[in-house]
Formats: C-alpha cells, sequence, structure tokens
C-alpha cells in the first residue's frame, strides 16, 4: 500500500491547507476521514468513522462536560511572573506574551463552577496548545485556588488533564506545584468531597505524577497517552523498543492505575452517575 | 579509594600535591618558610576557586562521587539504626533506604535516596534512581514512624525516578503522586533535606516537608541541566547556560523560597570531610526538630500545605 505514502514534501502546512479548504475541514489523523467542523463538534470531536478522540481543549470540553452557559470562570487573567527571568533560544516572558496572544489564552488552565446534568461542580480543564499544556506557578496557582472554593462551597472537583508536564522555564518552582496541588487535593479529600481526575491525550510527566493520578476516580480517554517518563526517553534508557500499546490508556487500565476507560461521548454521563452514587 | 578531582578542582589538588613532596623533604631541606607560602596560596585559591563557583560547577559538585551519600550519614551521625526493607507489594527497592535511629536525644525514621560508589555498587542501586516500590517503601516506613509518633527525616540525592517499561507499568506516577499526597497530612514533624542531586518529580516524591534544607553545594529543579539543554536548545552542549537559566543552586532556592535554609559545608564540599559535614547536619537537626516537635499534628499539617500553597509567583 505504499501508493498512498506522502513524501516529506507533501505533508507540509501549505499543502495541507490545500486539502482543506476554508480552514472548516479536519482529517482525522487515524483513518484520514475528512469532516466539516460543525459535524466533528456535534460528535464531540470524536470520529464518526474509527472513534478516534480527537485533541480538544477547555473551550471544548466545557461544553462537552457543562450544561450550556453554566460556566463562570474564576481568576481568569492569572498569569505568568516569569519568576527566574528564564531565557533558552527565547526569553520566557516573550514567549507567554506570543502564547497568548496566538491562543487567546492567559495559560494552560482554565478554571471555574458549572452545571453538570444540574449538579454545580468545580471544573478545571488544562490545554494542551499552551507551551505543551505545562504546569507553571499559574497552573498549580489556580488548581489550588479551584479546590480551596471547592472545600468552601462543598462542591465536586474535576480536573481535565491534557499535559507535558511541570514548566521547565519556572524551574522548581514548576516542580513544586506537584506538592502544592496535591496537597490541596489531601485537604479535600479530608472534608469527603469527590475529586474526579479525566485523563486525556496526552497526560505526562509531573502531571500524572501529581493531581491527574490522585483521583477518586481515574477515568481516561481512550488511547490518550499516560505516562510518568515519555516514551522517549524510556526508549533512550534501555535501549529497546517498547511494547505495543505501552503507556495507552487501555494499558493503564489493565495495570491498575485507571478506573475506567470512557469514550468523550459518555464522559458527561458516566461522572454524573458516578457523583450521584457517591452523593 | 581513588579520589576523583573535578577540572576546577585541579589547581588545588596540583599545590597540594606539592605540599606533601616539599613535607617529605623539608627536614633535611629547611624549607618551611616556602611550605609556608605555598599553604597560604592553596588556601587563598581554594578562597577564590569556592566561593565563586557557577551554578554548573555546584552541579558537579553535588554529583561528586566522593561525597556522603544517606546511609554515610546515618552511620555518622546515629546510632542504633535499624533499616526496613521493603514495600510489602512487590520488592525491596535498593535506591531507597530507610528504618528508625537514635539521631542524638532524639528517636527519628531517616529515609532518603542511596547511590552507589562504584560500578558494581551503583548497578546494585540502580544509581540512586527509585521505581515505584521505593517511593512505595518510603510511605510506609513515614506511615510506621507516624503510628510511633516519630519525627521523619527524608535525605533527597537522585538523578530522577527510573525511567523503565516496569516502573511505568508498576505506576511511577501514582507512587509519586500518592507520596505528595500522603506526605502533606503525616501527622509528624518532617525534615526534608537536599544532600546531593534533587532532580524533578523522583526527588520531590520524599520532598513534602516541614522544613526544607538544603546542603550548600547541591542542586534542586524540575529538570536537570543537560535534560533541559536537549530539549530547550535541542543539543546537549548547553548543559552550563540551563543550569544558570534554571537557578537550581540552594542560594537561588532560598531567594524564591523552595528552601528554608542552607547549611554549609567544608571548604571545598562535603566530599573534603565527611564527618565534620555529619556533624554540622546533625546539629542543625537536632535544633530544627525542637521547635516542630511543639506545634499540634492539626496545626503542623495546616502549615505544612499553607507552605506549599505559598510556592509559586503570578501575576493577577
Ligand atoms: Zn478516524
Amino acid at each position: 500500500m505504499a501508493w498512498f505514502k506522502r513524501s516529506k514534501q507533501n505533508i507540509d502546512p501549505e499543502s495541507r491547507k490545500n486539502d482543506l479548504p476554508d480552514g472548516l475541514w479536519e482529517k482525522c489523523s487515524e483513518c484520514a476521514e475528512i469532516f466539516h467542523k460543525k459535524q466533528l463538534e456535534q460528535n464531540l470531536w470524536v470520529c464518526s468513522k474509527c472513534q478516534f478522540h480527537f485533541r480538544i481543549g477547555s473551550a471544548e470540553y466545557i461544553k462537552v462536560l457543562l450544561d450550556d452557559d453554566s460556566f463562570k470562570e474564576i481568576n481568569k487573567k492569572v498569569r505568568s511572573a516569569d519568576p527566574l527571568q528564564f531565557t533558552d533560544t527565547k526569553k520566557y516572558s516573550d514567549r507567554i506574551a506570543g502564547v497568548m496572544k496566538s491562543t487567546g489564552l492567559y495559560d494552560a488552565v482554565r478554571t471555574g463552577t458549572g452545571k453538570m446534568n444540574g449538579r454545580e461542580v468545580a471544573l478545571a480543564c488544562m490545554d494542551f496548545k499552551f507551551i505543551g499544556g505545562s504546569m507553571g506557578s499559574v497552573v498549580g496557582e489556580k488548581i489550588a485556588r479551584l479546590i480551596d472554593k471547592a472545600i468552601k462551597s462543598k462542591l465536586p472537583v474535576i480536573i481535565i488533564s491534557a499535559s507535558g508536564g511541570a514548566r521547565m522555564m519556572e524551574g522548581a518552582l514548576s516542580l513544586m506545584q506537584m506538592a502544592k496541588t496535591s496537597a490541596k487535593l489531601a485537604m479535600l479529600s479530608e472534608e469527603k468531597l469527590p475529586y474526579i481526575s479525566v485523563l486525556t491525550d496526552p497526560t505526562t510527566g509531573g502531571t500524572t505524577a501529581s493531581f491527574a493520578m490522585l483521583g477518586d476516580i481515574n477515568i481516561a480517554e481512550p488511547k490518550a497517552l499516560i505516562a510518568f517518563a515519555g516514551p522517549r526517553v524510556i526508549k533512550q534508557t534501555i535501549g529497546r523498543d517498547l511494547p505495543p500499546g505501552f503507556q495507552t490508556s487501555e494499558f493503564l487500565l489493565e495495570h491498575g492505575f485507571i478506573d475506567t476507560v470512557v469514550s468523550r461521548k459518555e464522559l458527561k454521563n458516566t461522572i454524573s452517575t458516578f457523583l450521584e452514587l457517591v452523593s | 579509594m581513588a579520589k576523583t578531582i573535578l577540572e576546577f578542582e585541579k589547581p588545588i589538588a596540583e599545590l597540594e600535591e606539592k605540599l606533601v613532596e616539599m613535607r617529605k623533604v623539608s627536614d633535611s631541606l629547611h624549607i618551611e618558610p616556602e611550605i609556608k607560602i605555598i599553604e597560604e596560596k592553596v588556601n587563598e585559591l581554594k578562597e577564590s576557586i569556592y566561593k565563586n563557583l557557577t551554578r554548573w560547577q555546584r552541579v558537579q559538585l553535588a554529583r561528586h562521587p566522593d561525597r556522603p551519600y544517606t546511609l554515610d550519614y546515618i552511620y555518622l551521625m546515629t546510632r542504633y539504626f535499624i533499616e526496613l526493607h521493603g514495600d510489602r507489594g512487590v520488592k525491596d527497592d535498593k535506591a531507597i533506604v530507610g528504618g528508625f535511629a537514635q539521631l542524638g536525644d532524639q528517636k527519628v525514621m531517616i529515609i532518603g535516596h542511596q547511590k552507589g560508589r562504584d560500578t558494581k555498587s551503583n548497578v546494585f542501586r540502580n544509581f540512586g534512581m527509585p521505581n515505584p516500590e521505593g517511593y512505595r517503601k518510603a510511605l510506609r516506613l513515614m506511615k510506621l514512624a507516624e503510628k510511633f509518633n516519630k519525627p521523619i527525616i527524608t535525605m533527597i540525592d537522585t538523578p530522577g525516578a527510573y525511567p523503565g517499561i516496569e516502573a511505568e507499568e508498576r505506576g511511577q506516577a501514582e507512587a509519586i503522586a500518592r507520596n505528595l499526597f500522603e506526605m502533606s497530612k503525616l501527622k509528624v514533624p518532617v525534615i526534608v533535606v537536599i544532600i546531593g542531586e534533587g532532580a524533578s518529580g523522583g526527588a520531590l516524591g520524599i520532598g513534602v516537608g516541614d522544613r526544607i534544607l538544603m546542603l550548600e553545594n547541591c542542586w534542586y529543579s524540575v529538570i536537570s541541566p543537560e535534560s533541559c539543554s536537549s530539549i530547550l536548545w535541542r543539543s546537549w552542549d548547553y548543559k552550563e547556560q540551563a543550569a544558570e537559566a534554571l537557578k537550581l543552586t540552594a542560594p537561588d532556592l532560598l531567594t524564591v523560597k523552595v528552601i528554608d535554609r542552607i547549611i554549609p559545608e567544608p571548604l571545598g564540599g562535603a566530599h573534603k570531610n565527611h564527618q565534620e559535614m555529619a556533624d554540622t547536619l546533625k546539629a542543625v537537626l537536632l535544633e530544627e526538630l525542637k521547635p516542630l516537635q511543639k506545634i499540634k499534628p492539626d496545626k503542623l499539617i495546616e502549615q505544612r500545605v499553607e507552605k506549599f500553597s505559598q510556592m509559586g509567583k503570578v501575576i493577577e
């Protein structure tokens, strides 16, 4: 079937645009089926042909999970202070400014309250497109404040993870956000309030090794990459190929770290039912 | 034991070697004045080199193969140490050690990463890189300390949690996350000391406590300078710049309040004098433990959670 293999020159962004005119069409990266954006949205960004889950952000998850127009965002404009004045090949402050402009987001998580089938919940939702969904001071602080609010208002907490891990450009302060969010979750747990962790593609590094793995129930979307160390690092360390299906949602389910793998289309009802059963 | 000499230590080592030779012949040649001059020179050189270390040089000192490790400190600081093994699930992880010990007038639980000193012992210790069992053993011992109302001292010295197939299968991420969760609500005082390398989640996995102390020549960050270089600069060659950018030394971390206190090392580093280093650390630990033991458990937990909640900096 070599005939459909594309040459490198064929997959540059320009030619892809030509494939999909006027930005209204999207292609499934698994089965190559093409969908109109409206059609995809109606199907909650799941391929109707092969069930591939497209990567989506906070705006989309809020639509997937909450009742229409019920989301009330809190701490929306909290943004990075560049505490280390970090520079690599580019200044971190410039990087932040650029990503804020291109995404219209303030950082890699949005938090707030809303209704889920009529029940009030506290929701945090990560955006992978904001520096790989990395967790720095802002992500940690917004999640911590959301949990504080949930404790005060006696709300269940739901966190949708999509993250490459802790953000390098804030050094040890990023690392400490793992401790901060986990400590807050411990306090939430002492109040006997439920916490649901939803792991989506990809959830790796310090995010997995903190709040994403600490749900009363951990729910994963199908075929998401969920890991501590990324596959590339492991391959480099052990010097051999990784088994098929390694570090997928289904792999973690099999090894006992995920309670259930749920299609995006069932996500809202699964969480709602769980909250009903433990209330 | 063969001594390892770092690049920036060479000028000192050369002069010291010369001193040894001169002293051997000093009786017959009467060269005491010359010896004295060189001794002064060595001291000046030490002062100037060790007071102006770059961040990368400190990373190298933190990794110095002659540096004292957790078991060295336990041996040099305590009496009646009983090492406890195993996570009661899978196996005994040799990269994390721990047990009850008598530290001065205090009975404590000490838990720490453990590196090896040569190839054989490093393989045995997995280079100080724990698997999930290590973190679970650590948690088991912490719960044991809580049960018997004994304070906990953890010692951080790891190049990272081990990135392997089995580690992922057995839930490396969950093991670390669970420790962060559980450590934040332990009812006994927890003192954390960074004694060498503090690499990322693998370090933090035993790093939640009431007081965070750091020896003078250590590093602690979200990633090693080498890995940071390879990701952000797309090359392994920018480790010095990465170390600078990450601000990973004890003075850096005191400034941003990730640590509470810097513990001075003997001139030239902890490896120059294990006993002196251990004596200093022991005195500091005993001093730090006293006020913590007066705090009621509920208050202790509240303060600990608040301490970590304060970490980080944002713009409203
Ligand atoms: Zn498809």
